[in-house]
C-alpha cells in the first residue's frame, strides 16, 4: 500500500520535472537566436553601414540606409492608413454589440485575422501591383491590412471592459456620441488601445512575405512612395540567400537591427501599458 | 477719482468671486447654450455614427473582396487545369505543366511534422504556467519569452536557420548515412515548430487557468497527486481548449511563408521523406508570383493562395468556436 | 401657487416587448423635492431615465408619450438638448477616472468643446463644489484624480459635476444607496439647499429619506404611478391599499 502511494508521488515529481525541463527548454532557442544574431550582426554595424545604400559584391562600404528609409516610410505609411480605422472600426464594434452588421463586421476581423501574410501579399499585388507597378504604397496598403485585426480587437476588448456608467455619465452631462466616445471612453481605454496599435506595429515590422511583390525592393535610396522601395526585412531576405560574404555581413547586421527594433517595440508596449493605464 | 474707481472694481471682483449668484452663471450657460443651437455637434455626431457603420461594412467588403478577388483570379487556371491540378505530381512552368500536389504534400508535411514537435513543449509551458507556477519570477521570465518568441521575425528565424540550423542537420544527416543536404523539410519542421509554440502555449494557458478551483479540491481531497489531477481533471476538462491551441498553431504552419523558403530547399518535387528538399504552397508563391508571367502560371499559383485562404479561415474558425464555446461553458 | 416645470402625459417606456412604465401622468412643481418610491423592479429607474432620455441609449428600449419641460415635449427635442437642462446623478459614484477633479466639476463644458476663459472656470468650479459641500475639502488638491476621493466625495463631486451645467431639474437614482451613513446625511442636507434653485427627482427606497427630504412623494407599483401627493399626507394616510402595504410592510 504504501509503496503504491510512493509510487504514485514519485510518478507526480517525475511528471512535474518533465514539464518544467520541457517548458523552460523554450527559453534555449529564444537565446540561441538572440545571442547569434547579435553577435554576428553587432560587429558590421558602423556608420557606412547605417548611412549608405548597397554597393555591387566586391565594393566594401554597402549599407542598408535606403532599407531602413524604406521601412520607416512604410511602416508609417501603413499605420497611418490602419490606426484610425482600427480603432474607429474596434469602437463600432463595442458600441454595437448585437446588430447583425456587427456580427458580420466581426466575423471578417476574425477570418481577417487568420488569413496568412503572403495571401495578404498576393491580394496587395493583384489589387494594386497588376494594375500600377511595384510600389511603396501597395506595400503598405498590404502590411494596413495585417495591422487591422491586432487593433480592431485590442481596441474592442478593452472598450468592452469599460464600465457602462461612465458613458452614462457622459451622456447625462449633455455630450453628443462623438465626444463621449472620443473625449470619454477612448481616453479611458488608452492604454489598452495604445498597446494593440504598438504591437500591430511591432508585428509588420517584421513582416516580409507581403512586401515581396508589392513594395517589392530597389537597391537605392528612394522617399518614392509611387516607386519600389526596399525595406529592412526584404533586405535581409534577398542578401541571406545570395552566395557573397559582403551581402551576408550586411543580413547580419539588418537582422540585428531590426531584431533590436521589434524587441524593443514589444518592450515598450508592457511599459506604456502599465504607464498610461487609467484606474478606474 | 482714479483710485477710487480702480478700488470699487477690484471689489466688485472680489464680490464676484465670492457671492457669484447662481443667476450670473445662469446668464453663462444661457448663452453657451444658444451657441450650441447651432446644431453643429448634432451633425458631427451623425457624421460619426455613419462612419462608424461604413467602417464596420469596410470590414466586410474587404474580406469579401479578398475572398472574391481570389476567386476570380484563380478562374484561369480553374479552367485550363481543371480540379486534377491539386493532384497533379509535376510543376514545370517552362513546359506549362502544373501539378499542385508537391507543394501540398510539403505544406502538410511540414506543417504536421513541426506540430508534433512542438506540442509537448507547448502543452508543457501552458501545464508549467498555468498550473504548477502561475506567480513568481520564473513564471514572468517564462511568459515573456514565449510572448517574444512570437515576435521575432520570420525572416529572422529563416535566415538563423540557413546559418545554424542547416549545417547542424547536415552534419546530422551525415552521421546517419543518408544524403546530407541540410535542407529540407525536417529542417523547415525544426524552425516552424519553435516558431508555432507561443500559439498553442499561451492558450492553453488561459484555459488552465479557468479549471475551477474546486474541481481540483475536490480530487485533491480524495488524495490524487499532482500528475493525477492533471491527468485526470484538468486535462479533460481543457481537452477543447488545448485542441484550439493546436489548431491555432497549425494555422500559423500552414501560413508561415519566409522561415520556411530559406531552409526547405524550394524543389517542386515530391518529398520522398522528412528530410527530402521540398516546397510549400507559400513559398512557391513566394519565389515565382513576382515573376510568373504567365496567365495559366500565374493564376495557379493564386489558386495555391486561395487554397490556403481557405484552410487557414476554415481552421481558425473551428479553433475561435471551439474557445467561444469554451469560454461561454 | 408653484408653477408646474416638468409633466408626464401618458407616458410609457418599454425594454423590447416588457411593458415596464405603464400610462404615467405627474404634474412636478418648480423647485420641489419629490421622492420616486415603489418596489424593485416596477419602473422607478426607467421613469427617471425616461425623463432626460438616457431611457432610448439601452439597445431595444422605446418609449410613448410626452415628457414636459416648461411646456416643451422634450420627446421632440434633441436629447442634447434635454440633458443639458436636465442633470442626472447616479446610483454609484462615477466620477471620470481620466479627469482631475476640477476637470471633473467642468466636465460638461470641457468635454463639450465649450471654451470658458480661466477665471470663469474658477469661477464655477468654486461655485458648484461649494454648493456640495465639497469646496472645503478639495480645494487644496484640485488636481488629483476624482478617483482618489472617498465614495461619499465621489458623490457629491458628481453632484456638481451636475450642477456646474446649470440644469433646471436633477434626477438623482437612489443617490445615497452606496454610501456610508454619514455621506448619506451630507447630501441629504445638500438637497434642501439645492431645491431653492433646482427641481429634485430622487429616486429611493428609504421611506425616512423620502419622509426627510421630499416635498411630495410618488409610489410605482408594476410599473403605475398608484399615488402621487404631499410626502406627508402619503406617510400618514394612504388612500391606495398598495401603498399602505409597501408603507407599513417597511415600517413595521
Ligand atoms: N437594461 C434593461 N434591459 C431589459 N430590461 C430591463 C433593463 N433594465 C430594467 N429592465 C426591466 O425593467 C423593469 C424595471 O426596471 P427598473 O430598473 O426601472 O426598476 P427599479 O424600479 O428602478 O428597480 P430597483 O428599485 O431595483 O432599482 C425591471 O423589471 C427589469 O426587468
Ligand atoms: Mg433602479
Amino acid at each position: 500500500m504504501s509503496n503504491h502511494v510512493k509510487y504514485r508521488i514519485g510518478k507526480s515529481t517525475g511528471f512535474q520535472a518533465l514539464t518544467i525541463v520541457l517548458a523552460t527548454s523554450c527559453v534555449i532557442p529564444l537565446v540561441a537566436i538572440l545571442m547569434y544574431i547579435i553577435k554576428a550582426g553587432i560587429t558590421k554595424i558602423n556608420w557606412n553601414f547605417l548611412t549608405n545604400v548597397e554597393k555591387p559584391v566586391g565594393e566594401i562600404g554597402g549599407g542598408i540606409a535606403h532599407a531602413l528609409m524604406g521601412s520607416i516610410l512604410v511602416i508609417f505609411f501603413a499605420s497611418l492608413i490602419a490606426i484610425p480605422i482600427g480603432i474607429l472600426c474596434g469602437i463600432f464594434l463595442s458600441e454595437n454589440k448585437k446588430s447583425r452588421l456587427a456580427y458580420w463586421s466581426r466575423l471578417s476581423v476574425d477570418i481577417l485575422q487568420g488569413v496568412p501574410s503572403i495571401v495578404i501579399g498576393i491580394v496587395a499585388y493583384i489589387w494594386l501591383v497588376k494594375p500600377f507597378g511595384y510600389s511603396a504604397w501597395s506595400g503598405s496598403i498590404a502590411l494596413s491590412i495585417m495591422m487591422l485585426p491586432i487593433i480592431i480587437r485590442s481596441t474592442e476588448e478593452t472598450l468592452k471592459m469599460l464600465p457602462d456608467t461612465l458613458r452614462e455619465a457622459a451622456f447625462a452631462l449633455g455630450m453628443p456620441f462623438h465626444r463621449v466616445i472620443l473625449k470619454v471612453i477612448v481616453p479611458c481605454g488608452i492604454s489598452g488601445i495604445l498597446s494593440g496599435v504598438m504591437l500591430s506595429v511591432a508585428r509588420i515590422a517584421g513582416e516580409t512575405a507581403p512586401l515581396l511583390f508589392t513594395a517589392f525592393g530597389y537597391q537605392f535610396f528612394s522617399t518614392n512612395m509611387n516607386k519600389p522601395m526596399e525595406t529592412l526585412p526584404h533586405l535581409i531576405f534577398k542578401y541571406a540567400i545570395t552566395p557573397y560574404k559582403d551581402w551576408q555581413d550586411l543580413a547580419w547586421g539588418a537582422s540585428c537591427i531590426l531584431l533590436i527594433w521589434v524587441l524593443l517595440l514589444n518592450i515598450l508596449t508592457k511599459l506604456i501599458t502599465r504607464r498610461w493605464k487609467v484606474q478606474l | 477719482m482714479e483710485t477710487s474707481v480702480e478700488n470699487e472694481l477690484i471689489t466688485r471682483n472680489d464680490i464676484s468671486l465670492r457671492v457669484i449668484t447662481s443667476e450670473k452663471i445662469r446668464d453663462i450657460v444661457k448663452g453657451i447654450k444658444r451657441v450650441k443651437r447651432s446644431h453643429r455637434q448634432i451633425r458631427a455626431e451623425n457624421v460619426f455614427r455613419r462612419t462608424l457603420v461604413i467602417i464596420g461594412l469596410a470590414m466586410v467588403v474587404l474580406v469579401v473582396g479578398i475572398m472574391l478577388t481570389l476567386i476570380v483570379q484563380s478562374i484561369p487556371s480553374l479552367k485550363a487545369l481543371g480540379i486534377g491540378y491539386l493532384w497533379g505530381q509535376t510543376w514545370d512552368p517552362v513546359r506549362d505543366v502544373y501539378g499542385a500536389l508537391p507543394f501540398l504534400a510539403g505544406t502538410l508535411l511540414t506543417s504536421f511534422l513541426a506540430l508534433a514537435l512542438s506540442i509537448p513543449f507547448s502543452f508543457a509551458v501552458a501545464i508549467f504556467l498555468g498550473e504548477y507556477y502561475p506567480k513568481g519570477w520564473l513564471a514572468n521570465l517564462l511568459k515573456n519569452t514565449v510572448e517574444l518568441i512570437a515576435a521575432v521575425p520570420s525572416v529572422i528565424y529563416g535566415f538563423w536557420g540557413l546559418a545554424v540550423l542547416v549545417p547542424i542537420v547536415r552534419s546530422m544527416e551525415a552521421s546517419i548515412g543518408i544524403p546530407s543536404i541540410g535542407y529540407g523539410i525536417f529542417t523547415s519542421s525544426l524552425i516552424l515548430a519553435v516558431m508555432v509554440i507561443p500559439y498553442a502555449a499561451s492558450l492553453g494557458r488561459s484555459m488552465i487557468q479557468m479549471v475551477p478551483s474546486n474541481l481540483k479540491e475536490a480530487a485533491y481531497s480524495l488524495g490524487a497527486t499532482r500528475w493525477e489531477v492533471i491527468r485526470s481533471v484538468i486535462l479533460p476538462y481543457t481537452r477543447s481548449g488545448l485542441f484550439a491551441g493546436v489548431l491555432l498553431s497549425l494555422g500559423r504552419a500552414l501560413g508561415e511563408t519566409m522561415a520556411v523558403t530559406m531552409v526547405i530547399g524550394n524543389t517542386p518535387l515530391m518529398p520522398k521523406n522528412i528530410f527530402s528538399t521540398g516546397n510549400t504552397m507559400a513559398s512557391v508563391i513566394a519565389n515565382e508570383l513576382g515573376e510568373a508571367d504567365k496567365m495559366v502560371y500565374n493564376s495557379a499559383l493564386i489558386e495555391l493562395g486561395l487554397v490556403l485562404f481557405l484552410v487557414t479561415v476554415v481552421i481558425n474558425m473551428i479553433g475561435k468556436k471551439v474557445i467561444s464555446r469554451f469560454t461561454n461553458e | 401657487m408653484e408653477s408646474t416645470i416638468v409633466k408626464s402625459v401618458d407616458y410609457n417606456a418599454y425594454f423590447g416587448d416588457n411593458h415596464v412604465v405603464k400610462n404615467v401622468n405627474i404634474e412636478i412643481p418648480r423647485n420641489n423635492v419629490i421622492a420616486v418610491m415603489g418596489p424593485s423592479g416596477c419602473g422607478k429607474t426607467t421613469f427617471l431615465r425616461g425623463i432626460n432620455r438616457m431611457h432610448e441609449l439601452i439597445p431595444g428600449a422605446t418609449a410613448k408619450g410626452k415628457i414636459m419641460l416648461n411646456n416643451e415635449d422634450v420627446m421632440e427635442m434633441h436629447p442634447i438638448f434635454v440633458r443639458l437642462k436636465i442633470g442626472m446623478v447616479f446610483q454609484r459614484p462615477n466620477p471620470f477616472p481620466n479627469l482631475s477633479i476640477y476637470d471633473n466639476v467642468i466636465a460638461g463644458y470641457k468635454l463639450n468643446g465649450i471654451k470658458l476663459p480661466k477665471a470663469e472656470k474658477d469661477k464655477i468650479v468654486e461655485h458648484s463644489l461649494t454648493r456640495v459641500a465639497l469646496w472645503k475639502e478639495v480645494k487644496d488638491s484640485l488636481t488629483k484624480k476624482g478617483s482618489f476621493l472617498s465614495g461619499g466625495q465621489q458623490q457629491r463631486l458628481c453632484i456638481a459635476r451636475a450642477v456646474a451645467m446649470e440644469p433646471e431639474v436633477l434626477l438623482f437614482d437612489e443617490p445615497t444607496s452606496a454610501l456610508d451613513p454619514i455621506s448619506t446625511s451630507t447630501v441629504e442636507e445638500l438637497f434642501h439647499e439645492l431645491k431653492k434653485n433646482y427641481t429634485l427627482i430622487i429616486v429611493t427606497h428609504n421611506m425616512q429619506q423620502a419622509a426627510r427630504v421630499s416635498d411630495r412623494t410618488a409610489f410605482f407599483y408594476m410599473g403605475e404611478l398608484v399615488e402621487y401627493d404631499n410626502t406627508k399626507q402619503m406617510f400618514t394616510n394612504p388612500t391606495d391599499i398598495r401603498t399602505q402595504n409597501y408603507i407599513t410592510g417597511r415600517f413595521s
